[in-house]
Protein backbone atom coordinates (compact mmCIF):
# COMPACT_ATOMS: atom_id res chain seq x y z
CA UNK A 1 0.00 0.00 0.00
CA UNK A 2 2.76 2.42 0.97
CA UNK A 3 4.63 1.34 -2.12
CA UNK A 4 1.63 2.18 -4.29
CA UNK A 5 1.57 5.70 -2.89
CA UNK A 6 5.27 6.10 -3.57
CA UNK A 7 4.77 4.98 -7.16
CA UNK A 8 1.86 7.37 -7.51
CA UNK A 9 3.76 10.30 -6.05
CA UNK A 10 6.66 9.66 -8.36
CA UNK A 11 4.40 9.63 -11.41
CA UNK A 12 2.60 12.77 -10.36
CA UNK A 13 5.91 14.59 -10.04
CA UNK A 14 7.18 13.37 -13.37
CA UNK A 15 3.97 14.29 -15.18
CA UNK A 16 3.98 17.76 -13.66
CA UNK A 17 7.39 18.35 -15.17
CA UNK A 18 5.72 18.91 -18.54
CA UNK A 19 3.34 21.44 -17.12
CA UNK A 20 1.77 22.94 -20.25
CA UNK A 21 1.22 19.55 -21.80
CA UNK A 22 -0.24 18.29 -18.52
CA UNK A 23 -2.68 21.16 -18.23
CA UNK A 24 -3.72 20.93 -21.87
CA UNK A 25 -4.31 17.21 -21.48
CA UNK A 26 -6.42 17.82 -18.40
CA UNK A 27 -8.46 20.41 -20.27
CA UNK A 28 -8.88 17.98 -23.14
CA UNK A 29 -9.94 15.24 -20.75
CA UNK A 30 -12.50 17.65 -19.40
CA UNK A 31 -13.93 18.76 -22.71
CA UNK A 32 -14.03 15.50 -24.66
CA UNK A 33 -16.76 14.01 -22.48
CA UNK A 34 -18.25 17.41 -21.76
CA UNK A 35 -19.20 17.87 -25.39
CA UNK A 36 -20.89 14.49 -25.27
CA UNK A 37 -22.84 15.79 -22.32
CA UNK A 38 -23.84 18.91 -24.25
CA UNK A 39 -25.07 16.58 -26.99
CA UNK A 40 -27.08 14.72 -24.37
CA UNK A 41 -28.59 17.95 -23.11
CA UNK A 42 -29.58 18.98 -26.63
CA UNK A 43 -31.17 15.61 -27.23
CA UNK A 44 -33.32 15.98 -24.11
CA UNK A 45 -34.10 19.51 -25.17
CA UNK A 46 -35.44 18.10 -28.42
CA UNK A 47 -37.17 14.93 -27.25
CA UNK A 48 -37.97 15.72 -23.58
CA UNK A 49 -37.45 12.19 -22.34
CA UNK A 50 -35.60 9.01 -23.17
CA UNK A 51 -38.07 6.14 -23.12
CA UNK A 52 -39.53 7.60 -19.91
CA UNK A 53 -36.24 8.54 -18.25
CA UNK A 54 -35.67 12.18 -17.43
CA UNK A 55 -32.59 14.27 -18.10
CA UNK A 56 -31.51 14.43 -14.45
CA UNK A 57 -31.78 10.64 -14.12
CA UNK A 58 -29.57 10.07 -17.13
CA UNK A 59 -27.20 12.82 -15.96
CA UNK A 60 -26.93 10.98 -12.65
CA UNK A 61 -25.91 7.76 -14.39
CA UNK A 62 -23.60 9.74 -16.61
CA UNK A 63 -21.87 11.36 -13.64
CA UNK A 64 -21.32 8.13 -11.73
CA UNK A 65 -19.96 6.16 -14.66
CA UNK A 66 -17.57 8.93 -15.68
CA UNK A 67 -16.24 9.32 -12.13
CA UNK A 68 -15.75 5.57 -11.92
CA UNK A 69 -14.07 5.37 -15.31
CA UNK A 70 -11.67 8.24 -14.71
CA UNK A 71 -10.57 6.94 -11.32
CA UNK A 72 -10.07 3.49 -12.73
CA UNK A 73 -8.21 4.74 -15.80
CA UNK A 74 -5.91 6.94 -13.69
CA UNK A 75 -5.04 4.13 -11.29
CA UNK A 76 -4.95 1.09 -13.52
CA UNK A 77 -3.36 2.78 -16.52
CA UNK A 78 -0.32 0.53 -16.03
CA UNK A 79 -2.41 -2.43 -17.14
CA UNK A 80 -3.88 -0.51 -20.04
CA UNK A 81 -0.42 0.12 -21.47
CA UNK A 82 0.88 -3.25 -20.31
CA UNK A 83 1.48 -4.66 -23.79
CA UNK A 84 4.36 -2.19 -24.06
CA UNK A 85 6.08 -3.87 -21.11
CA UNK A 86 5.70 -7.26 -22.75
CA UNK A 87 6.93 -6.09 -26.13
CA UNK A 88 10.04 -4.44 -24.74
CA UNK A 89 10.80 -7.43 -22.53
CA UNK A 90 10.74 -5.21 -19.45
CA UNK A 91 8.27 -7.53 -17.77
CA UNK A 92 11.20 -9.86 -17.05
CA UNK A 93 12.61 -7.26 -14.72
CA UNK A 94 9.35 -7.10 -12.85
CA UNK A 95 9.33 -10.86 -12.40
CA UNK A 96 12.64 -10.92 -10.56
CA UNK A 97 11.66 -8.30 -8.01
CA UNK A 98 10.37 -9.46 -4.62
CA UNK A 99 6.93 -7.87 -4.93
CA UNK A 100 3.72 -9.06 -6.52
CA UNK A 101 3.56 -8.58 -10.29
CA UNK A 102 0.12 -7.01 -10.20
CA UNK A 103 1.30 -4.33 -7.80
CA UNK A 104 4.33 -3.49 -9.89
CA UNK A 105 2.40 -3.28 -13.13
CA UNK A 106 -0.10 -1.09 -11.34
CA UNK A 107 2.76 1.17 -10.33
CA UNK A 108 4.30 1.18 -13.79
CA UNK A 109 2.05 4.07 -14.77
CA UNK A 110 -0.44 6.44 -13.21
CA UNK A 111 -2.25 8.86 -15.45
CA UNK A 112 -3.12 11.99 -13.51
CA UNK A 113 -4.42 13.90 -16.49
CA UNK A 114 -7.64 11.96 -16.03
CA UNK A 115 -8.47 14.48 -13.36
CA UNK A 116 -10.06 16.53 -16.15
CA UNK A 117 -12.64 13.84 -16.80
CA UNK A 118 -13.04 13.30 -13.08
CA UNK A 119 -13.86 16.97 -12.53
CA UNK A 120 -16.51 17.01 -15.23
CA UNK A 121 -17.95 13.78 -13.82
CA UNK A 122 -18.10 15.25 -10.33
CA UNK A 123 -19.70 18.47 -11.58
CA UNK A 124 -22.41 16.62 -13.45
CA UNK A 125 -22.89 14.17 -10.61
CA UNK A 126 -23.41 16.95 -8.06
CA UNK A 127 -25.77 18.77 -10.36
CA UNK A 128 -27.76 15.60 -10.96
CA UNK A 129 -27.94 14.65 -7.28
CA UNK A 130 -29.62 17.97 -6.51
CA UNK A 131 -31.96 18.02 -9.46
CA UNK A 132 -33.04 14.41 -9.63
CA UNK A 133 -36.52 13.89 -8.24
CA UNK A 134 -35.48 11.87 -5.19
CA UNK A 135 -35.81 12.12 -1.41
CA UNK A 136 -32.24 11.31 -0.43
CA UNK A 137 -31.77 8.96 2.52
CA UNK A 138 -28.58 7.53 3.99
CA UNK A 139 -29.28 4.22 2.30
CA UNK A 140 -29.70 5.82 -1.09
CA UNK A 141 -26.47 7.76 -0.70
CA UNK A 142 -24.69 4.52 0.20
CA UNK A 143 -26.15 3.07 -2.96
CA UNK A 144 -25.05 6.04 -5.10
CA UNK A 145 -21.56 5.86 -3.63
CA UNK A 146 -21.51 2.15 -4.34
CA UNK A 147 -22.24 2.82 -8.01
CA UNK A 148 -18.93 4.65 -8.21
CA UNK A 149 -16.97 2.07 -6.20
CA UNK A 150 -18.46 -0.85 -8.09
CA UNK A 151 -17.81 0.91 -11.38
CA UNK A 152 -14.15 1.49 -10.51
CA UNK A 153 -13.69 -2.21 -9.80
CA UNK A 154 -15.50 -3.37 -12.92
CA UNK A 155 -13.45 -1.11 -15.17
CA UNK A 156 -10.23 -2.07 -13.38
CA UNK A 157 -11.10 -5.74 -13.79
CA UNK A 158 -11.60 -5.18 -17.52
CA UNK A 159 -8.26 -3.41 -17.86
CA UNK A 160 -6.54 -6.29 -16.05
CA UNK A 161 -8.26 -8.95 -18.15
CA UNK A 162 -7.26 -7.32 -21.42
CA UNK A 163 -3.74 -6.73 -20.18
CA UNK A 164 -3.52 -10.45 -19.45
CA UNK A 165 -4.46 -11.27 -23.03
CA UNK A 166 -1.30 -9.57 -24.19
CA UNK A 167 0.71 -12.39 -22.60
CA UNK A 168 -0.45 -14.37 -25.61
CA UNK A 169 -1.04 -11.74 -28.24
CA UNK A 170 2.00 -9.56 -27.33
CA UNK A 171 0.25 -6.58 -28.90
CA UNK A 172 -2.55 -4.82 -27.12
CA UNK A 173 -6.06 -5.65 -28.25
CA UNK A 174 -8.00 -2.85 -29.79
CA UNK A 175 -11.15 -4.89 -29.23
CA UNK A 176 -10.73 -4.09 -25.53
CA UNK A 177 -12.09 -0.63 -26.26
CA UNK A 178 -15.51 -2.12 -26.85
CA UNK A 179 -15.68 -3.14 -23.23
CA UNK A 180 -13.90 -0.24 -21.55
CA UNK A 181 -14.73 2.85 -23.61
CA UNK A 182 -17.79 1.16 -25.05
CA UNK A 183 -18.97 0.06 -21.63
CA UNK A 184 -18.62 3.59 -20.38
CA UNK A 185 -20.51 5.14 -23.29
CA UNK A 186 -23.20 2.54 -23.00
CA UNK A 187 -23.76 2.78 -19.28
CA UNK A 188 -24.27 6.52 -19.50
CA UNK A 189 -27.82 5.53 -20.34
CA UNK A 190 -30.17 3.18 -18.51
CA UNK A 191 -29.44 -0.31 -19.87
CA UNK A 192 -33.16 -0.92 -20.38
CA UNK A 193 -33.16 1.11 -23.61
CA UNK A 194 -30.97 -1.43 -25.42
CA UNK A 195 -31.90 -4.59 -27.27
CA UNK A 196 -32.29 -7.68 -25.08
CA UNK A 197 -29.05 -9.50 -26.05
CA UNK A 198 -27.01 -6.39 -25.28
CA UNK A 199 -28.72 -6.04 -21.91
CA UNK A 200 -28.07 -9.67 -21.04
CA UNK A 201 -24.42 -9.46 -22.01
CA UNK A 202 -23.82 -6.42 -19.86
CA UNK A 203 -25.66 -7.96 -16.94
CA UNK A 204 -24.29 -11.50 -16.81
CA UNK A 205 -20.92 -11.33 -18.56
CA UNK A 206 -19.68 -7.83 -17.82
CA UNK A 207 -21.87 -6.75 -14.93
CA UNK A 208 -22.42 -3.08 -15.71
CA UNK A 209 -26.09 -3.50 -14.80
CA UNK A 210 -25.00 -3.74 -11.15
CA UNK A 211 -23.92 -0.11 -11.20
CA UNK A 212 -26.55 1.05 -13.65
CA UNK A 213 -30.15 0.02 -13.84
CA UNK A 214 -30.59 -1.83 -10.52
CA UNK A 215 -29.29 0.88 -8.19
CA UNK A 216 -31.00 3.58 -10.26
CA UNK A 217 -34.33 1.83 -9.90
CA UNK A 218 -33.73 1.49 -6.18
CA UNK A 219 -32.88 5.16 -5.77
CA UNK A 220 -36.00 6.12 -7.73
CA UNK A 221 -38.08 3.69 -5.63
CA UNK A 222 -39.42 1.94 -8.70
CA UNK A 223 -41.84 -0.89 -7.81
CA UNK A 224 -40.07 -4.20 -7.41
CA UNK A 225 -36.78 -2.56 -6.51
CA UNK A 226 -37.56 -1.27 -3.02
CA UNK A 227 -35.93 -4.14 -1.09
CA UNK A 228 -33.15 -2.90 1.16
CA UNK A 229 -30.64 -5.30 -0.40
CA UNK A 230 -30.79 -3.39 -3.68
CA UNK A 231 -28.92 -0.57 -1.93
CA UNK A 232 -25.88 -2.81 -1.71
CA UNK A 233 -26.08 -4.38 -5.12
CA UNK A 234 -23.52 -2.02 -6.71
CA UNK A 235 -20.95 -3.26 -4.20
CA UNK A 236 -21.24 -6.71 -5.75
CA UNK A 237 -19.34 -5.17 -8.68
CA UNK A 238 -16.22 -5.25 -6.51
CA UNK A 239 -16.20 -9.03 -6.87
CA UNK A 240 -15.49 -8.64 -10.58
CA UNK A 241 -11.86 -7.88 -9.73
CA UNK A 242 -11.26 -11.40 -8.36
CA UNK A 243 -11.69 -13.45 -11.53
CA UNK A 244 -9.68 -10.75 -13.28
CA UNK A 245 -6.78 -11.13 -10.86
CA UNK A 246 -7.05 -14.90 -11.04
CA UNK A 247 -6.81 -14.72 -14.82
CA UNK A 248 -3.85 -12.41 -14.42
CA UNK A 249 -1.88 -14.83 -12.25
CA UNK A 250 -2.73 -17.60 -14.70
CA UNK A 251 -1.29 -15.41 -17.46
CA UNK A 252 1.86 -14.65 -15.48
CA UNK A 253 2.49 -18.39 -15.07
CA UNK A 254 2.19 -18.91 -18.81
CA UNK A 255 4.44 -15.99 -19.65
CA UNK A 256 7.21 -16.56 -22.16
CA UNK A 257 9.62 -13.71 -22.57
CA UNK A 258 9.92 -12.01 -25.95
CA UNK A 259 13.43 -10.70 -25.64
CA UNK A 260 16.92 -11.54 -24.61
CA UNK B 1 1.51 16.40 -59.64
CA UNK B 2 2.77 13.07 -60.99
CA UNK B 3 4.98 12.76 -57.93
CA UNK B 4 2.10 13.19 -55.58
CA UNK B 5 -0.03 10.63 -57.40
CA UNK B 6 2.63 7.95 -57.26
CA UNK B 7 3.33 8.81 -53.64
CA UNK B 8 -0.36 8.46 -52.90
CA UNK B 9 -0.54 5.08 -54.61
CA UNK B 10 2.51 3.81 -52.77
CA UNK B 11 1.20 4.91 -49.40
CA UNK B 12 -2.27 3.54 -49.96
CA UNK B 13 -0.85 0.11 -50.72
CA UNK B 14 1.34 0.36 -47.67
CA UNK B 15 -1.68 1.21 -45.55
CA UNK B 16 -3.62 -1.73 -46.93
CA UNK B 17 -1.17 -4.08 -45.20
CA UNK B 18 -2.61 -3.40 -41.77
CA UNK B 19 -5.58 -5.69 -42.14
CA UNK B 20 -5.80 -7.16 -38.65
CA UNK B 21 -5.75 -3.75 -37.04
CA UNK B 22 -8.52 -2.68 -39.40
CA UNK B 23 -10.58 -5.72 -38.49
CA UNK B 24 -10.41 -4.77 -34.83
CA UNK B 25 -11.48 -1.29 -35.84
CA UNK B 26 -14.43 -2.71 -37.73
CA UNK B 27 -15.64 -4.60 -34.67
CA UNK B 28 -15.33 -1.52 -32.46
CA UNK B 29 -17.11 0.71 -34.93
CA UNK B 30 -19.85 -1.81 -35.47
CA UNK B 31 -20.50 -1.96 -31.74
CA UNK B 32 -20.41 1.82 -31.55
CA UNK B 33 -22.84 2.19 -34.41
CA UNK B 34 -25.27 -0.33 -32.97
CA UNK B 35 -25.22 1.32 -29.54
CA UNK B 36 -25.72 4.82 -30.95
CA UNK B 37 -28.63 3.67 -33.07
CA UNK B 38 -30.33 2.07 -30.07
CA UNK B 39 -29.86 5.23 -28.01
CA UNK B 40 -31.22 7.51 -30.72
CA UNK B 41 -34.12 5.22 -31.48
CA UNK B 42 -35.00 5.22 -27.79
CA UNK B 43 -34.96 9.00 -27.89
CA UNK B 44 -37.17 9.07 -30.97
CA UNK B 45 -39.72 6.76 -29.37
CA UNK B 46 -42.92 7.37 -31.32
CA UNK B 47 -41.80 10.65 -32.88
CA UNK B 48 -41.83 10.05 -36.63
CA UNK B 49 -39.41 12.82 -37.64
CA UNK B 50 -37.47 15.86 -36.43
CA UNK B 51 -36.85 18.67 -38.95
CA UNK B 52 -37.61 16.22 -41.74
CA UNK B 53 -35.04 13.79 -40.36
CA UNK B 54 -36.70 10.39 -39.96
CA UNK B 55 -35.56 7.28 -38.13
CA UNK B 56 -34.48 5.75 -41.46
CA UNK B 57 -32.41 8.84 -42.24
CA UNK B 58 -30.86 8.59 -38.81
CA UNK B 59 -29.91 4.93 -39.13
CA UNK B 60 -28.34 5.54 -42.53
CA UNK B 61 -26.50 8.53 -41.09
CA UNK B 62 -25.01 6.54 -38.21
CA UNK B 63 -23.95 3.53 -40.29
CA UNK B 64 -22.31 5.75 -42.90
CA UNK B 65 -20.56 7.70 -40.16
CA UNK B 66 -19.12 4.51 -38.74
CA UNK B 67 -18.21 3.08 -42.14
CA UNK B 68 -16.36 6.20 -43.23
CA UNK B 69 -15.18 7.26 -39.80
CA UNK B 70 -11.59 7.66 -40.96
CA UNK B 71 -12.85 10.24 -43.46
CA UNK B 72 -14.42 12.49 -40.87
CA UNK B 73 -12.54 12.31 -37.57
CA UNK B 74 -9.73 14.70 -36.86
CA UNK B 75 -8.03 12.69 -34.11
CA UNK B 76 -6.53 10.24 -36.57
CA UNK B 77 -2.88 11.15 -36.29
CA UNK B 78 0.39 10.35 -37.93
CA UNK B 79 2.82 10.23 -35.01
CA UNK B 80 5.68 9.99 -37.50
CA UNK B 81 5.12 13.60 -38.52
CA UNK B 82 4.98 14.80 -34.92
CA UNK B 83 8.22 12.99 -34.22
CA UNK B 84 9.83 14.66 -37.22
CA UNK B 85 9.00 18.07 -35.82
CA UNK B 86 9.94 17.21 -32.25
CA UNK B 87 13.24 15.50 -32.98
CA UNK B 88 14.38 17.93 -35.63
CA UNK B 89 14.48 15.30 -38.35
CA UNK B 90 12.25 17.62 -40.29
CA UNK B 91 15.50 18.99 -41.69
CA UNK B 92 15.59 15.97 -44.01
CA UNK B 93 12.06 16.61 -45.13
CA UNK B 94 13.00 20.12 -46.11
CA UNK B 95 15.71 18.77 -48.36
CA UNK B 96 13.18 16.97 -50.54
CA UNK B 97 12.39 18.58 -53.87
CA UNK B 98 8.70 18.65 -53.01
CA UNK B 99 6.48 21.21 -51.36
CA UNK B 100 6.33 19.98 -47.79
CA UNK B 101 2.65 20.88 -47.41
CA UNK B 102 1.78 18.88 -50.49
CA UNK B 103 3.97 16.01 -49.38
CA UNK B 104 2.41 15.73 -45.93
CA UNK B 105 -1.06 16.29 -47.31
CA UNK B 106 -0.61 13.34 -49.67
CA UNK B 107 0.73 11.19 -46.86
CA UNK B 108 -2.22 11.93 -44.59
CA UNK B 109 -4.70 11.49 -47.42
CA UNK B 110 -3.33 8.06 -48.26
CA UNK B 111 -3.67 6.90 -44.64
CA UNK B 112 -7.32 7.87 -44.68
CA UNK B 113 -8.01 6.31 -48.07
CA UNK B 114 -6.48 2.96 -47.18
CA UNK B 115 -8.12 3.03 -43.75
CA UNK B 116 -11.54 3.62 -45.27
CA UNK B 117 -11.04 1.05 -48.02
CA UNK B 118 -10.28 -1.62 -45.45
CA UNK B 119 -13.06 -0.75 -43.06
CA UNK B 120 -16.01 0.43 -45.10
CA UNK B 121 -16.68 -2.75 -47.06
CA UNK B 122 -17.17 -5.15 -44.14
CA UNK B 123 -19.03 -2.50 -42.17
CA UNK B 124 -21.38 -1.61 -45.01
CA UNK B 125 -22.04 -5.27 -45.72
CA UNK B 126 -22.99 -5.98 -42.14
CA UNK B 127 -25.06 -2.80 -41.97
CA UNK B 128 -27.01 -3.84 -45.09
CA UNK B 129 -27.94 -7.22 -43.69
CA UNK B 130 -28.79 -6.01 -40.19
CA UNK B 131 -32.28 -7.14 -39.22
CA UNK B 132 -35.41 -5.02 -39.31
CA UNK B 133 -35.17 -1.46 -38.06
CA UNK B 134 -31.38 -1.44 -37.76
CA UNK B 135 -30.54 -2.14 -41.39
CA UNK B 136 -28.94 0.29 -43.83
CA UNK B 137 -30.94 1.11 -46.96
CA UNK B 138 -29.58 1.59 -50.45
CA UNK B 139 -29.14 5.17 -51.71
CA UNK B 140 -32.42 6.84 -52.55
CA UNK B 141 -31.57 7.01 -56.28
CA UNK B 142 -28.59 6.32 -58.60
CA UNK B 143 -28.11 10.05 -59.11
CA UNK B 144 -27.83 10.52 -55.36
CA UNK B 145 -25.40 7.63 -55.12
CA UNK B 146 -23.05 9.38 -57.55
CA UNK B 147 -23.42 12.70 -55.77
CA UNK B 148 -22.74 10.90 -52.49
CA UNK B 149 -19.45 9.52 -53.73
CA UNK B 150 -18.35 12.88 -55.14
CA UNK B 151 -19.19 14.82 -51.98
CA UNK B 152 -17.65 12.12 -49.80
CA UNK B 153 -14.35 12.45 -51.66
CA UNK B 154 -14.48 16.24 -51.49
CA UNK B 155 -15.18 15.76 -47.79
CA UNK B 156 -12.05 13.75 -47.11
CA UNK B 157 -9.99 16.33 -49.00
CA UNK B 158 -11.41 19.06 -46.75
CA UNK B 159 -10.80 16.95 -43.68
CA UNK B 160 -7.13 16.36 -44.49
CA UNK B 161 -6.70 20.10 -45.07
CA UNK B 162 -8.23 20.68 -41.64
CA UNK B 163 -6.04 18.12 -39.93
CA UNK B 164 -2.95 19.76 -41.47
CA UNK B 165 -3.54 22.67 -39.10
CA UNK B 166 -2.89 20.36 -36.16
CA UNK B 167 0.54 19.50 -37.54
CA UNK B 168 1.28 23.14 -38.27
CA UNK B 169 0.38 24.09 -34.71
CA UNK B 170 2.95 21.62 -33.41
CA UNK B 171 5.68 23.84 -34.88
CA UNK B 172 4.66 26.35 -32.25
CA UNK B 173 3.69 24.15 -29.30
CA UNK B 174 6.03 21.18 -29.90
CA UNK B 175 3.57 18.88 -28.14
CA UNK B 176 0.72 17.58 -30.28
CA UNK B 177 -1.54 16.41 -27.48
CA UNK B 178 -3.18 19.69 -26.58
CA UNK B 179 -4.08 20.96 -30.01
CA UNK B 180 -5.00 17.48 -31.13
CA UNK B 181 -7.50 17.10 -28.30
CA UNK B 182 -9.05 20.52 -28.54
CA UNK B 183 -9.17 20.48 -32.33
CA UNK B 184 -10.69 17.05 -32.52
CA UNK B 185 -13.28 17.68 -29.83
CA UNK B 186 -14.55 20.80 -31.54
CA UNK B 187 -14.39 19.15 -34.94
CA UNK B 188 -16.19 16.08 -33.71
CA UNK B 189 -19.03 18.09 -32.29
CA UNK B 190 -19.47 20.38 -35.29
CA UNK B 191 -19.24 17.57 -37.83
CA UNK B 192 -22.22 15.87 -36.24
CA UNK B 193 -20.39 12.88 -34.82
CA UNK B 194 -21.75 13.35 -31.31
CA UNK B 195 -25.17 14.60 -32.25
CA UNK B 196 -26.42 14.41 -35.86
CA UNK B 197 -26.70 17.95 -37.16
CA UNK B 198 -30.41 17.79 -38.10
CA UNK B 199 -31.18 17.12 -34.42
CA UNK B 200 -29.42 20.25 -33.22
CA UNK B 201 -31.43 23.34 -32.28
CA UNK B 202 -31.87 26.01 -34.94
CA UNK B 203 -29.26 28.60 -33.77
CA UNK B 204 -26.57 25.96 -33.42
CA UNK B 205 -27.34 24.57 -36.87
CA UNK B 206 -26.82 28.02 -38.37
CA UNK B 207 -23.38 28.17 -36.78
CA UNK B 208 -22.55 24.69 -38.03
CA UNK B 209 -23.39 25.66 -41.61
CA UNK B 210 -20.73 28.36 -41.49
CA UNK B 211 -17.96 26.03 -40.32
CA UNK B 212 -16.09 23.61 -42.57
CA UNK B 213 -16.52 20.53 -40.35
CA UNK B 214 -20.02 19.65 -41.46
CA UNK B 215 -19.01 19.36 -45.09
CA UNK B 216 -16.83 16.33 -44.47
CA UNK B 217 -19.51 13.87 -43.42
CA UNK B 218 -22.90 15.36 -42.74
CA UNK B 219 -23.44 16.59 -46.29
CA UNK B 220 -22.62 13.35 -48.16
CA UNK B 221 -24.52 11.20 -45.66
CA UNK B 222 -27.67 13.22 -46.02
CA UNK B 223 -27.37 13.27 -49.79
CA UNK B 224 -27.20 9.47 -49.64
CA UNK B 225 -30.46 9.15 -47.75
CA UNK B 226 -32.24 11.81 -49.81
CA UNK B 227 -32.70 14.08 -46.82
CA UNK B 228 -31.66 17.23 -48.69
CA UNK B 229 -33.40 19.25 -51.40
CA UNK B 230 -31.76 19.99 -54.77
CA UNK B 231 -30.95 23.55 -53.72
CA UNK B 232 -29.41 22.45 -50.44
CA UNK B 233 -27.28 19.90 -52.25
CA UNK B 234 -26.02 22.38 -54.83
CA UNK B 235 -25.24 24.97 -52.19
CA UNK B 236 -23.47 22.32 -50.13
CA UNK B 237 -21.23 21.34 -53.03
CA UNK B 238 -20.40 24.98 -53.77
CA UNK B 239 -19.38 25.56 -50.17
CA UNK B 240 -17.36 22.36 -50.25
CA UNK B 241 -15.45 23.71 -53.24
CA UNK B 242 -14.85 26.97 -51.42
CA UNK B 243 -13.31 25.22 -48.38
CA UNK B 244 -11.40 22.93 -50.68
CA UNK B 245 -9.58 25.95 -52.06
CA UNK B 246 -9.40 28.16 -48.98
CA UNK B 247 -8.12 25.67 -46.41
CA UNK B 248 -5.03 24.39 -48.27
CA UNK B 249 -4.11 27.95 -49.29
CA UNK B 250 -4.28 29.13 -45.71
CA UNK B 251 -2.52 26.02 -44.45
CA UNK B 252 0.30 26.34 -46.94
CA UNK B 253 0.75 29.98 -46.03
CA UNK B 254 0.87 29.28 -42.30
CA UNK B 255 3.23 26.40 -42.80
CA UNK B 256 5.68 28.48 -44.79
CA UNK B 257 5.53 31.10 -42.08
CA UNK B 258 6.25 28.51 -39.40
CA UNK B 259 9.09 27.02 -41.43
CA UNK B 260 10.74 30.39 -41.79
CA UNK B 261 10.96 30.71 -38.04
CA UNK B 262 12.05 27.12 -37.62
CA UNK B 263 15.44 26.52 -36.08
CA UNK B 264 16.69 22.96 -36.17
CA UNK B 265 19.14 22.18 -33.42
CA UNK B 266 21.79 19.53 -33.35
CA UNK B 267 24.14 18.09 -35.88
Amino acid sequence: MILTFKYAKMWLKSQLEYRTSFILLCIGQFFVPFFVFIGLYLLFDRFENLAGWSFSEVAFLYGTIHIAFSISEALVRGFDSFSGLIMSGNFDRILVRPRSTALQVLGSKFEFTRIGRLIQGVLIFSWAIQNIDVQWTALKLICAFGMIIGGVFIFSGLFIIFATFSFWTIQGLEIANIFTDGGREMSQYPLSIYAKPVQKFFTYVVPFALVNIYPLNFILERPGYTHILYAFIPYVGILFIFPALLFWSFGVKRYKSTGS
Amino acid sequence: MKWYVSLLKLRVFQGLQYRTAALAGVATQFFWGAISIMVFLAFYGDTPQINGFTKEHLITYIWLQQSFLVFIVLWLRDSELFELIRTGNIAYELCRPLNIYGYWYTKLLSTRLSGALLRCIPLLLVAFIMPGPYGLNLPASPKLAILFIITLLFGVLINVALSMFIYISVFVTLSPMGSLLIFSVIGEFFSGLILPIPLMPEPLRNVVLLLPFRYTGDLPFRIYSGNLTEVEMLWGICIQLFWLLALPLLGNHLMNKALKRLVVQGG
